[in-house]
């Protein structure tokens, strides 16, 4: 009992081979254009690896590069053996590598889908590796002397300014660190000696944010210091306040940012997994019809077509057996104990004649 | 006297009819990035139009455009002409329509060397355009609540982040206006009512700089005001200081951009001309060669073709001459016509 069993006439066949032949190699496409996907979220995670706490993200980027390429060169065998089965003998060449190549496209598809799970399931990952590497970032924003952190300080602001946003959580965060460094406080004055006093660990805080996060929409001059004083400004309440500071938290917004990315990717593999399971599809159809018509001989005639010759149980019984005995072949017969020296009568039933006839004479030479 | 005459046997007017063929076909596609080339560079100036006080410079954009176009309806029919070239049945059909398609067509390519002079010309309108649309874009920037200049403190901070640059010439052009509007200044505070008794015009000016105006570089964080009062920070002099805010006036960088953006187009426009100029002059042999054929039995013989039949000034004034007949003289009387109608 066939699984979809369908009928092929020869010019279905053929115009099966050829369609084959062209969906494979827009399947070369959608391989190259996974690849180049998966290139952009990688450079895209590196643009922002400052930023990011050592966390395992690159093996979504690594897979989609690795399932691109391989979807390249597959579809490209693919190609070739659907433009040959277009003619019967060429086929013949192919005949042998034809399943092999079917079982390692299905397994190949399997990975499609697994690279687009992972687009899916790289948020939470990301989200912990912002977490961290941002408020280290802040932490070590007024180092700018420092070797290895001179340039943190720019790259927070750039952060700030080109994604609208403002501190890990939001523009409190600032309020704990000290991101001023010592090299610009004048210590001899007293108010610098009175802040740093009033905390524990010496540091020099104030209710106030770095300047890229201040709000260009904001119709009134940016207000950076003493945000939480209200009547050290005019008209102001720092509580009904929107438009003066950025308000959403940068870890939220590249959240955000990578999401929107990861989510369109990993749309585009479902679309192409789709495909390639359609085109694979086709190829068992291709192959199955071919193998038929060659076992019935006559090349013009019509063949049947099918997903799998038995029902799916059956199949899978048969091949988990084709795989237990793989495992018996080298097995010596272990019914004398395993004892391999012991004579065993043969039980071959095969007659040579009575035991006992004497030799015939041998005629005297003349 | 006959301009650049040049013998043109058989075989070498075949290879000139394909070649032209070819080459119209790639000046088609040149005059088409023409065209986008305009599109962009119209693009990149609209984006920036509320720090432009005129337009005066959207005529380089326009001109591409228009050039480009015609250069695509141009080359389209000079590639069907040298395809027809070689049919001696085929030939006659253009014959009256060449005379005006030249006169269009050169009208077009001068057109075009036109608008590649005037993108290296136009930069001394395109500075004083900007000088005073920065100007008034410093001055109302403290209007968010006027009706039409709502945005033009957005757009002046955004311009001046985009292009790292601070005010008009520089920062200090932002002491001389009042960038704070008097709704957020404490009419009751001491300070307030001094600034403001300073000067002539009653002004709330001090010595500070929007916040736009840091430069993200700085290894010290940003100060904005009281920038000229060494005194008033640690460790800090103003002269000396460079990093701190953005020294480049926003003018300067403007220009800077957009010379630069027309420059590169000027030059991949300069290189269309040229391309479309060689198809217009093989076009003009092959058609002086293949009318000296015309009318006899043996088309393969040797022919002579030429650029123009009478001098230069003549040619010129044979073509001006049916313009300016049908533009200045319809109305008048032809003088010296014999036999007055007068006497009957």
């Amino acid at each position: 009992m066939a699984v979809l069993r369908l009928r092929f006439t020869k010019t279905k066949r053929d115009k099966l081979a050829q369609v084959l032949w062209i969906l494979n190699w827009i399947s070369v496409v959608t391989g190259v254009i996974l690849f180049s996907l998966g290139l952009f979220l990688k450079v895209e995670i590196n643009k922002r690896g400052e930023l990011m706490a050592e966390r395992d993200i690159q093996y979504v980027p690594n897979m989609l590069i690795a399932v691109g390429i391989i979807a390249c060169a597959i579809n490209f065998l693919g190609g070739k053996i659907c433009y040959d089965c277009v003619d019967t003998t060429k086929f013949l060449r192919w005949k042998l590598i034809m399943l092999p190549y079917i079982i390692c496209t299905f397994f190949f598809t399997f990975c499609v889908l697994v690279g687009a799970l992972m687009c899916y399931s790289m948020h939470g990952e990301l989200e912990e590796s912002l977490n961290l590497g941002l408020a280290e970032a802040i932490r070590f924003y007024k180092d700018t002397d420092t070797p290895g952190r001179c340039f943190l300080k720019r790259t927070v602001d750039m952060l700030h300014i080109e994604f609208q946003c403002c501190g890990n959580n939001g523009y409190k965060d600032w309020f704990q660190i000290q991101w001023i460094s010592n090299r610009y406080l004048d210590m001899s004055k007293k108010e610098v000696a009175d802040r740093l006093r009033s905390n524990v660990e010496g540091k020099y805080l104030i209710d106030g944010v770095p300047f890229s996060c201040c709000n260009i929409n904001s119709p009134r001059p940016c207000i950076q210091q003493q945000i939480t004083n209200n009547s050290a400004h005019f008209n102001y309440e720092h509580q009904t306040e929107e438009l003066n500071l950025w308000m959403k938290g940068c870890r939220q917004a590249l959240l955000e940012y990578y999401t929107h990315i990861m989510q369109s990717i990993g749309l585009t593999v479902l679309i192409t997994w789709l495909f390639e399971l359609s085109v694979l599809t086709g190829v068992r159809y291709l192959q199955t019809s071919l193998e038929n018509v060659l076992r019935q001989g006559d090349l013009d005639s019509e063949s049947d077509g099918w997903l799998l010759e038995n029902s799916f149980m059956e199949t899978a019984r048969t091949n988990l057996n084709i795989i237990k005995s793989l495992g018996k072949s080298n097995q010596i017969d272990t019914a004398n104990n395993g004892d391999p020296n012991i004579n065993v009568p043969s039980t071959s039933k095969a007659h040579y004649g009575p035991d006992n006839v004497p030799p015939n004479e041998i005629p005297e030479a003349s | 006297m006959v301009v650049m005459k040049m013998k043109f046997p058989f075989q070498k007017r075949v290879k000139l009819a394909q070649g032209l063929w070819l080459l119209s076909w790639c000046a088609a596609i040149s005059g088409a990035i023409t065209f986008s080339l305009g599109c962009i560079l119209k693009t990149e100036l609209r984006r920036r139009a509320e720090v432009m006080d005129n337009s005066d410079i959207h005529v380089v954009p326009n001109t591409l455009m228009i050039v480009g176009l015609a250069s695509l309806g141009i080359n389209y029919f000079a590639s069907k002409i040298c395809q027809d070239a070689l049919d001696a049945g085929r030939f006659p059909r253009w014959k009256n329509m060449l005379k005006p398609y030249f006169a269009v067509s050169c009208f077009f390519t001068v057109l075009m060397l036109l608008a590649v002079i005037m993108s290296f010309a136009m930069k001394g309108s395109l500075e004083s355009s900007l000088k005073v649309g920065l100007r008034n874009g410093i001055r109302f920037y403290k209007d968010t609540d006027t009706p039409g200049r709502c945005f033009q403190k957005q757009n002046i901070d955004r311009l001046q982040m985009d292009f790292h640059c601070c005010g008009n010439n520089d920062f200090r052009d932002w002491f001389e206006v009042q960038w704070i509007s008097n709704r957020y200044l404490d009419f009751s505070s001491k300070e307030v009512k001094d600034r403001i008794k300073s000067n002539v015009d009653g002004r709330y000016l001090l010595d500070g700089v929007p916040f736009s105006c840091c430069n993200p570089s700085s290894p010290r964080p940003c100060i904005q005001f009281q920038l000229t009062n060494n005194s008033a920070h640690y460790n800090y002099d103003y002269q000396t200081e460079e990093l701190n805010i953005y020294l480049r006036g926003c003018r300067e960088a403007l220009v800077h951009y957009y010379m630069g953006l027309m420059n590169a187009i000027g030059a991949g426009v300069l290189s269309v001309f040229l391309l479309q100029a060689s198809v217009l002059v093989s076009l003009r042999f092959l058609q002086t060669s293949m009318e000296a054929v015309a009318g006899n039995e043996n088309t393969e013989i040797e022919t002579e073709g030429y650029l123009l039949e009478k001098p230069l000034k003549e040619t010129i004034m044979e073509y001006i001459e049916p313009v300016m007949k049908f533009f200045l003289l319809t109305n008048q009387v032809e003088e010296g016509t014999p036999g007055a109608p007068a006497s009957t």
